[in-house]
C-alpha cells in the first residue's frame, strides 16, 4: 500500500486522496478519531441509563395474603403469584416457624426454579443454576444475580407478601 | 520531533485510548446489569467515571493530532 505521508504530499491531498487505494488507507489519526467516537458513544449510553433511572417509577407493592400456615408442612413448598398474577413465586417452609419466598423466575434466562429437598436448594433445570434456600444467592451455574426475595409477614394463620427485595 | 518518535508517541497514545475503551465498555456492561437488576447506586458514579474516561480519550486524541501535525510540519527525516 502506498504511504500517504510522503514528503511531496500536502495534508489536504492525503485527507482527500484521489487514488482509491490511498482513500482506503486508515491513518492512525482517523482510527483514533473512531476510538474517541466509540468512547463518546459509551458515555452517552451511561447518560441514557442515568436518565432512565431518574424517571424510573418507584414500585409500590400491595400487601397480599399468599398462603395459610396450616397448608404447608415443614420442607414443603407452595407456589403463588406476586405482585402480579404473571409473577410466579415459590414459598418454602424451612422450619416450624420459618418461611422463605422467592421469585420463581431464574435470573439467568427465566426458567422456573424448583425446590430440591434432598440438597436443600432451589434448582433451575435449564442450565443447572442452583440458589441458596436461606437467602436466594447463587450457589452455582450461570445465573448472574440472586433470586428476588418476597418479603413475608405473618398475621394469625395468614402469610402475607408485602414486597420484593431485589 | 522526528517521524519515528512521533509515531511511537501516537502508538502509545492509541494503546492508552484502547485500554480506556475496554474499561469504559466493562463499566457500561456492569452499569446496565445493575440497572436491570434494580440497583441504582452505582449508576451515577459510573456515568461520572465514564465521562472522565471520555475526556481522557479526547485529550489523548488532541495529543495525537498535535504530534501528527508537528511531525508533518517539521518533516524531518527518520
Ligand atoms: S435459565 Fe436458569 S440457569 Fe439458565
Amino acid at each position: 500500500m502506498r504511504r500517504v505521508n510522503s514528503k511531496s504530499e500536502s495534508l489536504w491531498s492525503e485527507e482527500f486522496a484521489v487514488e482509491a487505494a490511498a482513500e482506503q488507507y486508515v491513518s492512525r489519526r482517523q482510527f483514533s478519531k473512531f476510538l474517541v467516537l466509540t468512547s463518546m458513544g459509551m458515555f452517552v449510553g451511561q447518560i441514557w441509563i442515568l436518565v432512565k433511572n431518574w424517571f424510573r417509577p418507584t414500585t409500590v407493592y400491595k400487601e397480599k395474603p399468599v398462603a395459610l400456615i396450616s397448608e404447608i408442612g415443614i420442607g414443603e413448598v407452595k407456589l403463588f403469584s406476586y405482585p402480579e398474577p404473571a409473577d410466579a413465586c415459590i414459598m418454602i417452609r424451612t422450619a416450624a416457624d420459618h418461611y422463605v419466598a422467592y421469585s420463581q423466575k431464574c435470573t439467568h434466562l427465566s426458567c422456573a426454579v424448583y425446590y430440591e429437598k434432598e440438597a436443600n436448594r432451589l434448582e433451575c433445570p435449564c442450565h443447572e443454576g442452583y440458589f441458596s434456600v436461606s437467602d436466594g444467592s447463587v450457589l452455582q451455574g450461570p445465573p448472574p444475580r440472586p433470586l428476588p426475595t418476597v418479603v413475608l409477614k405473618r398475621e394469625g394463620d395468614n402469610l402475607i407478601a408485602t414486597g420484593i427485595k431485589l | 520531533m522526528n517521524r519515528r518518535g512521533g509515531l511511537t508517541a501516537i502508538d502509545g497514545a492509541m494503546a492508552l485510548i484502547a485500554l480506556l475503551l475496554v474499561v469504559q465498555m466493562w463499566l457500561l456492561t456492569a452499569t446496565l446489569e445493575a440497572y436491570l437488576s434494580g440497583h441504582s447506586e452505582p449508576i451515577f458514579p459510573a456515568a461520572l467515571i465514564s465521562g472522565l474516561i471520555f475526556v481522557g480519550c479526547f485529550g489523548l486524541f488532541l495529543f495525537i493530532r498535535r504530534i501528527d501535525a508537528n511531525v508533518r510540519i517539521t518533516r524531518q527525516p527518520d
